[in-house]
């Protein structure tokens, strides 16, 4: 039994042992690091001109699509399934029966699509959604996108007298915009955000939803005395908050106080109508009506609380009926309503809501057949095809109208209900598709989480978020965006 | 015969290291390269900054809480799972009491039960690890609320994850728990090996348990012991620290960025930013803790090696 060691085999070289332990621990600690970053590894795209060329131009074919060009489409598949578009495709090569249509559904749309991107070779129209969703400032920022411009000029799919513009709901258009006037992205289902309940938890309290906030907390101080909480949220995900506050913030302080906090604007978080909704809302909390233990529960969790009776209403959108199909009881009577306001003296009438477009789908500026990727969404954007959708999935889509003759779920009927009420009144604010981290990490973690776990004052997080704000704001590698 | 013997070496070597430059070496020196441009992940083209993103880094305030947390997971993870493990493989394999007409040196009662419950955690995959305990931390009908009701402390109702001051432990109490397991076997196997004899005569000298513990066990084991803990502690830093985080925490990361490590931030401004180039960057900084880590480690656990 002898003891020796590794510096005694100096004369030797390195030692069997050595050499096997030292590059065993070497190539341990090369392995995680790095090695998955660069397994997307860019190559030089090169613009080989190999587009197809345009087709003839007829009052059935507006856009020119090439009839014999293949066209590919890429979906996600998500919570709105592939069917409908795969309807929608069998349209496509009904109408041009000679080209070849390439469809595929994926859930790892960046996975799939990112290295294509970087080839200079993507598909002619993709559905850039879900988890894996690319950055659409970056696409758009380093022009890998077309401009949809001609399909929204082009004449409707049902009335060759309206252009597809025309057809389309509130704010779809200027969400499709980044910077001036092109249109990047065409976004096809609308969702419809607010504060959700259900009919019959506020019938057996014998209350309307409340307008405004002495109401609200009269309604909540009702709840809790029969043991039920007034709210609850996605406590994980804090950014569900803003569903209900920012158009509330709209309301109480107009259109404009909305716009400074996209447009980055110095001390646009200051404004009074800011102050008074962080305090009304830190007002739940103060007084117990958020629902005890709401800050360590995720969306599931909280929709499953919320479903089961323990708390009256959440912030979210028009998606919940269907993410929570499974914990809604069959009587529960779903409905959305606009977030309820300060008093009479908010700018805006009751009713003012937050609805904006969802699934964004793009053509690639390298798409092979761009005038066929435009076609495709001509096509889902007809009444026969909007309504499809509907029926299908239960969601709204960017085609205003085609509800008529479909019966409405629950939920879906009331997101009608509430669209009509507001009219005109329908707010859109940006941030969560302009700054996703600021908006879901800085504001919606930081900011109003850490105040509705009652770790922040009002007074504070409007502080440290405005001080996020002009983080952003100076932050060069972030591009900028102003409402038009 | 000496002189031949690089030779023989290299022709052994030269596949192996070939596929290595080729899949670990290249791509690393790929990233370092991206790190000085400004490529955005997404589209073909970029051009080159020079330290731009460096200086960035240096300015970060998200970036510095990430370093601190990884660096945290990197010390104290491996303190705590591997100081457990030597413990429960210890007591399964030598601490127990002589049984009569037993062998000398032998675990605790069960210890066949304990080997097997310790390490299962380790077959279930790191993500479904992770979701059960994220489930467990639910606060409002989470398991061990639950239980914390159950025995009637109706006041102590902790948030958890929700908790900017108890994530960071919850999430390091989960990697321990689904980690320890696979220590234990390996500690085991490694004491199997020790020869009885060594135990005997330690207690023919009268020592108790912790003597034998410190002056045989483990003296002999500590080649095993300083590879476990660097295979822990990259584990710390890499895949399984961003699994947890990501699929656990706040945001993820937070709440108030109480949990996000360098893991979690490479990913998210590489693929939610759209910041490839400045990822690649923090996947610099982490190389570089990774590489001082294991050096440390290698030097400070360099010993006298005993064998038997």
């Amino acid at each position: 039994m002898g003891s020796t060691s590794a510096e005694h085999h100096g004369t030797e070289g390195v030692g069997r042992r050595d050499l096997i332990k030292r590059s065993a621990a070497l190539g341990l600690i090369s392995v995680p690091t790095m090695s998955f970053l660069s397994a997307c590894a860019s190559s030089g795209g090169d613009d080989s001109g190999d587009k197809a060329k345009a087709g003839k131009k007829t009052a059935k074919n507006p856009l020119a699509v090439n009839d014999t060009a293949g066209m590919e489409f890429v979906l996600f598949d998500g919570g709105f399934g592939k069917e409908y578009a795969e309807d929608a495709v069998k349209i496509y090569e009904k109408n041009f029966p000679k080209a070849s249509v390439k469809f595929s559904a994926t859930q790892k749309i960046q996975s799939t699509l990112q290295p294509r991107f970087n080839q200079g070779t993507p598909p002619d129209l993709i559905d850039n959604s879900g988890a894996e969703q690319m950055d659409m400032g970056v696409l758009v920022g380093k022009n890998q996108l077309t401009d949809l411009t001609p399909l929204l000029d082009a004449p409707s799919y049902d009335d060759p007298n309206k252009k597809v513009r025309d057809t389309l709901r509130p704010g779809i258009v200027e969400m499709g915009q980044f910077d001036g006037e092109k249109v990047w992205i065409l976004y096809y289902a609308y969702t419809v955000y607010g504060v959700w309940y259900s009919q019959k938890a506020l019938d057996s309290l014998d209350e309307q939803y409340p307008e405004t906030w002495d109401q609200m907390l009269a309604v909540c101080a009702k709840a809790k005395k029969k043991g039920m909480a007034g709210w609850t949220y996605a406590g994980k995900y804090p950014y569900y908050l803003p569903f209900s506050l920012y158009p509330m913030i709209g309301k109480v302080g107009g259109r404009e106080v909305l716009d400074a906090i996209d447009n980055l604007e110095p001390n646009a978080w200051k404004h009074p109508a800011v102050k008074a909704c962080f305090e009304a809302y830190y007002e739940l909390y103060k007084k117990g009506y958020v629902l005890k233990g709401t800050p360590g529960l995720d969306h599931i969790q909280s929709q499953t609380a919320w479903a089961e009776g323990k708390a009256l209403f959440i912030p979210n959108g028009s998606w919940v009926e269907n993410e929570s199909a499974n914990v809604i009881p069959k009587d529960f009577d779903l409905a959305v309503s606009a977030p309820t306001g300060l008093d009479s003296s908010d700018k805006l009438p009751f009713g003012t809501i937050w609805a904006s477009g969802g699934e964004p789908f793009i053509v690639p500026a390298k798409a092979k057949n761009a005038a066929g990727g435009m076609e495709q969404l001509r096509i889902m954007l007809s009444e026969a095809s909007s309504k499809n959708f509907t029926g299908k999935v239960k969601s709204l889509t960017a085609y205003n109208g085609g509800t008529d003759g479909i019966a409405l779920t629950p939920g879906l009927k009331s997101g009608v209900a509430a669209l009509d009420k507001a009219g005109e009144n329908v707010v859109n604010p940006r941030m969560q598709d302009w700054y996703v981290q600021l908006q879901k990490e800085k504001i919606g973690v930081s900011g109003l989480g850490e105040m509705m776990a009652g770790r922040l004052t009002p007074a504070e997080a409007i502080k440290k978020i405005q001080g996020f704000a002009d983080e952003t704001a100076k932050d060069d590698s972030i591009k900028h965006y102003k409402h038009q | 015969m000496q002189h031949g013997k690089y030779r023989f070496i290299v022709g052994f070597l030269a596949l192996p290291l070939g596929l290595y430059a080729l899949f670990v070496v290249w791509p690393f020196i790929q990233s370092i390269y991206y790190s000085f441009t400004d490529w955005t992940g997404l589209s073909p083209e970029f051009k080159m900054v020079g330290f731009d993103n460096y200086s960035r880094m240096l300015d970060d305030d998200i970036f510095w809480k990430s370093l601190q947390h990884s660096l945290l997971f990197a010390l104290l993870l491996p303190v705590v799972t591997i100081g457990l493990a030597l413990f429960f493989a210890f007591m399964i394999n030598v601490g127990g009491r002589k049984r009569r007409n037993g062998p000398v040196v032998t675990g605790v009662r069960g210890s066949g039960f304990y080997k097997i419950v310790y390490f299962f955690p380790q077959v279930l995959s790191i993500a479904i690890v992770a979701l059960l305990f994220a489930f467990a931390y639910n606060p409002d009908s989470g398991a061990i609320n639950s239980l914390v009701r159950g025995i009637g402390l109706d006041d102590v109702q902790p948030l958890w994850l929700g908790d900017p001051d108890l994530a960071l432990w919850a999430v390091m109490g989960v990697l321990v728990w689904s980690t320890v397991g696979f220590f234990v076997v390996l500690f085991s196997a490694g004491m199997a090996s020790i020869p009885a004899e060594m135990y005997e005569a330690a207690l023919l000298d009268g020592a108790n348990r912790v003597t034998t513990f410190f002056r045989v066990t483990l003296p002999l084991l500590w080649d095993t012991v300083q590879s476990g803990w660097v295979y822990m502690g990259i584990l710390a830093l890499g895949a399984e620290s961003f699994a947890v985080v990501q699929i656990m925490t706040t945001g993820p990361g937070g709440p108030d960025y109480s949990t996000t490590v360098m893991v979690l931030y490479v990913y998210q401004k590489a693929f939610r930013d759209g910041q490839a180039a400045y990822a690649t960057t923090i996947g610099v900084a982490l190389l570089v803790v990774t590489l001082a880590f294991a050096a440390v480690v290698m030097r400070l656990g360099r010993r006298e090696r005993l064998e038997y």
